[in-house]
């Protein structure tokens, strides 16, 4: 029996898991590890802080549905890895990190680089494990991967003290799953499933809400083909932008606080919510008493604890997106559907009016350089075919509402977290995983300066991502409410003509592009998208320019602040 | 309003750690929580009552599902359950007093498990309203300690959980 070191152990487990690709940085207790996967042909991407490694691997994730996995030291190393970790449990991502930790016997002793990252991590994990034993190595780190991916995924914790990974196991020895308490629902109920069909055929005025949970489980494809067959209308949560076409006539786009007029119409005026894979999160709903007042609600998830949490069910389906979806569907089209879609026509109508009428505006005459335009623009010359990544803020409203998603997993965003810093990295991690496609951050002068080191990564590792500064100088966000609610009291949010983004992307050996003037900007980006290394365009884009529409935070979603038409 | 859930978790490392983080984390307020391995020695039986309205408690009940080492958890309904809690009191006492006390104590059918010149130490097992009219009583002699395991309680009949 030929034993190897537990380091050994920890990389044939995850070759088995079909692990190609791990974030991460090194440190005191992961250096035998390090020494490790040195002889291993898994690719390591060396972030510059491991906040960095745990958007990567959660881009990564979500760019190509497999798990992400980081990697870091103990105490500070897992530490930084917190905002990553606690980013991928808001979204559901399914992310492995792996820790390490200081020797079992100096556990709890305040050694030096110890940090208790299972009780850190414990209210933003999926689950996580603390090695104690090099027998249950192999168990856990399966066991890891089948929670981080099965059911509502997650990020799973395995921190690994440093006498595991040099502890001596049998080479054969092989992880098994044993997980009684943990078994999630895939087929939804057919008597429930039954009843949403009947639901849906007497609703005169229904909408569908399709979440991230429709991306997550691969439902795009059935999703759409029901929502076209039978004629409903599909609104979008920020999450689950991609998830249905949003060029189709039936997309009423995003809804919430900086959703489209006619989404938060259809909201307030429906009179059935089939909701998929999608939580209700306050951005969404706005004042949750003023929400949908008229509407019932069909909320398929495979979370059991998110369906009744925010708003009341009138049908509740556990299950997963896709498969309930699929059986949905084939129950509804059992009914007499041609009468049931002359039923809905009036209501399609109207919503189809309103979406004319209330396109999303800005103001397309002005001169001045609007991150809208640009927005656009980037749609315009990329064919709509790139995954846009984005920072958190005004760049990420702006990126939510005027490029057009199509498809499933173009679109990777921080939503629950709302994570600042979540752009760049994230698009490193696109591009590792998706090196075919065009991956752009559309980003903001505050955010990418809590990442602007990760710049590095991008640079030596040669994943030539393209990031579109949409710069105003402010702390945009934060400065629109101040403006709107704050009297104009602008505390702390101008960061203006401090930093020289150009040079500072040209000191990281990328390439910076400079754009003053809206004539320059599709000769920019056409330029930026043609050299293959990382580009940072820097916009001045207007400096106050507000993200509209907007619900007042506490307002119901049927108040909205206009765009004047 | 009071409710009284019985969780069966796995017996590791960490989970009463999880399982209590998760009821400050949702905000709620545990009342009482007592813990310990049932039949099945790799499993622990966690007893929690707690303050909740009907949708707070479901919510705790889904969102305890989920953590991965709980296997089953049930509601216990009030009017179906055994319920008990063991608490021990001590007394402050003197020879005057002290036969009224066991008269109480008695009455109660709790055990004194200690005696000191300036003290008695008592036992009760019962239900949380047995308790606090025992507590009552002697309150007026002055309580110098007071501890409880917490309610522990079971189902009536042949049904397990």
């Amino acid at each position: 029996m030929r034993k190897i070191t537990g380091s050994q152990m920890i990389i044939k487990c995850l070759k088995q898991e079909g692990v190609e690709v791990i974030f991460g940085y090194p440190g005191g207790k992961v250096i035998p590890l390090y020494d490790t996967l040195f002889d291993s042909d898994i690719r390591h991407i060396l972030v510059r802080h491991e906040q960095g490694a745990s958007h990567a691997a959660d881009a990564y994730a979500r760019a190509t549905g497999k798990v992400g996995v980081c990697v870091s030291t103990s105490g500070p190393g897992a530490t930084n890895l917190v905002t990553g970790i606690a980013n991928a449990h808001m979204d559901s991502v399914p992310m492995v990190a792996i820790t390490g930790q200081v020797a079992t016997a100096e556990i709890g002793t305040d050694a030096f680089q110890e940090a208790d990252i299972t009780g850190i991590t414990a209210p933003i994990t999926k689950h996580n494990y603390l090695v104690k034993d090099i027998n249950n190595l192999p168990s856990v780190i399966k066991e890891a991967f089948y929670i981080a991916s099965t059911g509502r995924p997650g990020p799973v914790v395995i921190d690994i003290p440093v006498d595991i990974s040099t502890a001596m196991i049998d080479e054969n020895a092989e992880g098994k799953i044993d997980l009684p308490g943990y078994k999630p629902t895939y087929k939804g109920n057919q008597k429930q499933i039954k009843q949403a069909a009947k639901k849906i055929f007497e609703s005169k005025k229904p909408v569908i809400f399709s979440g991230g949970g429709v991306i997550s489980s691969g439902a795009s494809e059935i999703l759409t083909h029901f929502a076209q067959k039978a004629k409903i209308p599909v609104i979008t949560s920020m999450l689950g932008l991609g998830s249905f076409p949003e060029d189709h006539p039936l997309a009423l786009n995003m809804a919430g606080m900086h959703g489209t007029r006619y989404a938060n119409m259809a909201f307030t005026e429906t009179d059935l919510i089939i909701a998929v894979g999608a939580r209700f999160d306050d951005r969404v709903t706005g004042k949750v008493s003023g929400f949908a007042p008229h509407a019932s609600v069909i909320h398929i998830d495979i979370d059991p604890a998110e369906i009744g949490k925010i708003v009341d069910v009138t049908v509740p389906v556990v299950g997963n997106a896709k498969d309930v979806l699929t059986d949905l569907s084939q129950r509804y089209f059992e009914l007499d559907n041609r009468k049931s879609i002359q039923k809905k026509k009036p209501w399609v109508d109207y919503l189809m009016g309103l979406k004319e009428k209330y396109p999303l505006m800005y103001d397309k005459k002005s001169p001045n350089l609007k991150p809208s335009y640009i927005v656009e623009k980037l749609y315009e010359l990329t064919g709509g075919d790139a995954i846009i990544c984005t920072e958190v803020g005004q760049n990420q409203m702006w990126a939510a509402q005027f490029y057009t998603y199509t498809k499933p997993r173009t679109w990777i965003s921080s939503g629950g977290l709302g994570t600042m810093g979540f752009g760049l990295p994230a698009a490193i991690g696109a591009k590792t995983g998706r090196p075919d496609k065009t991956v752009i951050d559309i980003a903001g002068d505050g955010s990418i300066q809590m990442v602007s080191q990760e710049l590095a990564t991008a640079v030596s590792n040669q994943i030539p991502v393209k990031i579109m500064l949409l710069n105003n100088g402010y702390l945009g966000m934060v400065r629109q409410w101040q403006e709107l609610f704050f009297k104009k009291r602008y505390a702390q949010t101008c960061i203006r003509e401090c930093v020289d983004f150009v040079k500072l992307v040209e000191a990281y050996g990328g390439v910076g592009i400079r754009v003053t003037d809206k004539k320059d900007v599709e000769g920019a980006i056409k330029k930026a998208l043609e050299i293959d290394n990382v580009v940072m365009v820097d916009f001045w884009i207007e400096g106050e320019e507000n993200v509209y529409p907007m619900v007042a935070p506490g307002a119901p979603i049927s108040e909205m602040l206009e765009w004047e038409y | 309003m009071s409710h009284i859930i019985s969780v069966l978790v796995e017996n590791k490392a960490g989970v009463l750690a999880k399982i209590s983080g998760l009821f400050s984390r949702r905000g709620f307020n545990i009342d009482s929580l007592a813990v310990g391995t049932t039949e099945d020695k790799t499993v622990s039986r966690i007893t929690i009552a707690v303050q909740a309205d009907q949708r707070g408690i479901e919510q705790v009940v889904k969102q305890l599902y989920k953590l991965i080492n709980v296997l089953k958890i049930q509601e216990l309904e009030p009017a179906n359950i055994v319920e008990r809690e063991l608490v021990l009191i001590k007394v402050a006492t003197d020879a005057k007093n002290r036969a009224e006390i066991l008269e109480i104590v008695n009455i109660f059918r709790a055990n004194i498990v200690d005696v000191a010149k300036k003290s008695l130490l008592i036992e009760i097992t019962g239900t949380s309203s047995k308790v606090e009219a025992l507590r009552e009583l002697l309150d007026p002699y002055g309580i110098l300690e007071l501890t409880r395991t917490g309610k522990i309680a079971c189902t009536r009949g042949s049904k397990r959980l």
